[in-house]
């Protein structure tokens, strides 16, 4: 499987030669099920060769691998580790707190962006610079923060450590700039005038949001949520610390898939990172699609 | 519906935007607000609209004060410059937008928004996104959709501004028929003094936060009020210390009474308007404007020695020669003395 792959990335980037300016007669050859397109310039050939290369050799392979990796064992032995108890909950309690989590951002990422961009507020280009810090800290460092804080030593009342509370809270932490910052732009280029137009035609402030607002930014919020659930699913530096990574109760799918690997089983740790790759993959188109009908709608 | 506009004052800052305006605008007439750009007509027009809240002063609606009111019950239909479409629905949707949200039955929805979109002839577009259509047929549209809430007053800041010159002529006149049909009581925002001329009953000059003068087109036209006035709705000259239009200045080839000699400096032939400068000693040249015809018949060169004076029912005013120039200039942009510019 990983080299056929290899053999059509290496086809596509030699032999066909599509460039942008080219696109429809690139689809038409893709209807007709040929791979002749027309020649291009060297600049553009060039251009899509490096692209494919680079991804090829940073996420095709590797993604082959492990899936080339899972499919080895064949149905059998993917079914007997995901039917593994201590598996099952893992994997059960990643994507439940990736989705709750995702849900959380969806709301307080689009009230933040909104109060970002609408609002004039002392601190405000501070707050915007703050958003970005769960992106450049080192997620183990965020863990043991959140430890220090909101764990049993720490000066807070707030006591969550080796609780299924303190995944929450770590996923919340490093999937926060995911819609703020999908939403904001989008929020800045939004014409006022359209509100204005809403609101004179009877529309109040929740009629402005839901009807006109909401809509436009779907497609953004989508895009957000998507890589919040997916980085949601992957996480692991942030809550292994303070989660306690216990057995049926708090132990997420990465902390599970570095036991097996731990342990020696491989294959094991890529069925259920298959698993996982497949729902977040899953979990994208989805979001896409309802963005893309949620702005249609009015 | 009537608008009563009292002692309106608002400041952006330190920028007074509107200071003590009030004006009256009569129940179904079609009214512009003119003037220049940033004069503070496009603020006034918000302020009615309840889009912008002003710092002092009234503002009343057919009779009910209307100053506390949000826009969404003032009654108000609005048209923006840039269209204000609702980009993700059809153009019914749009048209409908005001209906749907009040929760009108479904078949009495469609039927207006059918009618509407006779109105604006927008019929075979129903299903059409908004970023499928040109301009011209997107401020139709939004058009529309400000009449299907049967608004008291429709309200346009500077609906053709955004559209090039043949679609706006066009539009001009479909708005003034448009408004023969509806007898809404209109008002709209323009700095195009022709346009106001052209589709207004009734013009208010707004110039730096104030109301410089209220009436007709035809008594503004004739009565300016000021120099700023009288320079704004069109291009001036200055003749014997007054201030005239340059189409009211008569050329002569033999001096009369009463007429002040000069020499041509420049002729200026467009299509069939004939641009004419003199040099007048002691004095800033003056503009005139003649007919093809006239210049053919009067065959004036430059070089040549002219005779100039105030043809018959001119309007003409006292030039204060410290301040007309300087606030002309400020004004409109057209030029006092010597070569005849066209107003915007």
């Amino acid at each position: 499987m990983t080299l056929s792959l290899v053999d059509d990335a290496a086809r596509a980037a030699s032999s066909t030669r599509p460039g942008g300016a080219e696109r429809r007669g690139r689809m038409n050859a893709r209807r007709r099920g040929t791979r002749a397109a027309p020649p291009l310039s060297v600049g553009a050939g060039l251009g899509l060769g490096a692209a494919v290369i680079w991804m090829t050799v940073l996420v095709l392979l590797p993604l082959a691998a492990v899936v080339a990796e899972a499919a080895a064992g064949g149905w059998s032995e993917a079914v007997r580790v995901l039917t593994q108890p201590q598996t099952a909950a893992a994997i059960r309690l990643t994507l439940v707190q990736a989705a709750l989590v995702t849900v959380i951002d969806v709301v307080m990422g689009t009230a933040i962006a909104w109060v970002l961009v609408r609002d004039r507020f002392w601190g405000r280009r501070l707050i915007d610079v703050i958003i970005d810090i769960p992106f450049a800290l080192p997620t183990v460092v965020a863990g043991l923060v959140l430890l220090a804080l909101y764990g049993p030593q720490g000066p807070t009342p707030v006591d969550v450590a080796n609780t299924r509370v303190a995944v929450t809270f770590a996923l919340a932490f490093v999937t926060l700039p995911f819609v703020v910052r999908a939403v904001q732009p989008v929020l800045e280029t939004l014409d006022r005038d359209v509100e204005d137009a809403a609101r004179s035609l009877g529309a109040d402030g929740l009629t402005v949001f839901g009807r006109i607002v909401l809509p436009a930014l779907a497609p953004a919020i989508a895009t957000g949520a998507a890589l919040a659930f997916a980085r949601g699913v992957a996480e692991y530096g942030s809550l292994v610390l303070i989660s306690g990574n216990l057995a049926m109760r708090t132990e997420v799918a990465s902390v599970r898939i570095l036991g097996y690997i731990e342990g020696g089983d491989l294959a094991a740790a890529a069925v259920v990172a298959t698993v996982l790759l497949a729902v977040s993959l899953a979990v994208t188109l989805l979001l896409g699609a309802i963005g893309r009908v949620g702005g249609r709608r009015g | 519906m009537s608008i009563e506009i009292r002692n309106i004052t608002k400041t952006f800052g330190d920028f007074v935007a509107l200071d003590d305006v009030s004006v009256g605008i009569r129940p179904g007439s079609l009214t512009a607000l003119l003037g220049p750009s940033g004069g503070g007509k496009s603020t006034l027009l918000r302020i009615v609209a309840g889009l912008e809240t002003a710092d002092s002063g009234a503002v009343a609606i057919d009779g009910v004060d209307a100053t506390r009111l949000p826009p969404q019950r003032r009654g108000v239909g609005f048209v923006f410059q840039h269209y204000a479409a609702f980009p993700h629905m059809t153009v019914a949707r749009n048209v409908a937008f005001g209906l749907d949200i009040r929760h009108r039955p479904k078949d009495e929805v469609r039927a207006r928004v059918e009618e509407l979109l006779r109105l604006v002839h927008l019929e075979q577009f129903a299903d059409r996104m908004p970023g499928q259509l040109s301009g011209g047929q997107r401020q139709r549209m939004a058009l529309a959709r400000a009449l299907a809430v049967e608004p008291a007053v429709l309200l346009l800041d500077e609906p053709f501004g955004a559209l090039d010159a043949k679609v706006r002529k066009e539009l001009r006149d479909w708005l003034r028929r448009l408004h023969d049909q509806v007898h809404v009581t209109t008002v709209f925002v323009t700095h195009d003094q022709e346009e106001a001329l052209e589709v207004a009953d009734e013009i208010v000059v707004v110039s730096n936060g104030r109301v410089e003068q209220v009436g007709s087109p035809d008594d503004l036209y004739d009565s300016p009020a000021s120099e700023f006035v009288m320079s704004f709705l069109g291009p001036v000259t200055m003749l014997g210390g007054r201030l005239v239009r340059p189409h009211d200045v008569e050329l002569l080839g033999i001096a009369v009474v009463g007429s002040v000699a000069g020499v041509v400096e420049g002729v200026q032939r467009v299509g069939n308007e004939a641009r004419i400068q003199v040099g007048v000693p002691g004095a800033p040249s003056v503009a005139a404007v003649l007919t093809r015809a006239a210049l053919r018949d009067l065959d004036v060169r430059v070089g040549d020695t002219v005779w100039l004076r105030l043809a018959k029912g001119a309007t003409s005013m006292a030039a204060t020669p410290a301040s007309s120039p300087d606030d002309a200039a400020r004004g409109a942009g057209s030029v006092l003395t010597g070569a005849v510019s066209a107003p915007r």
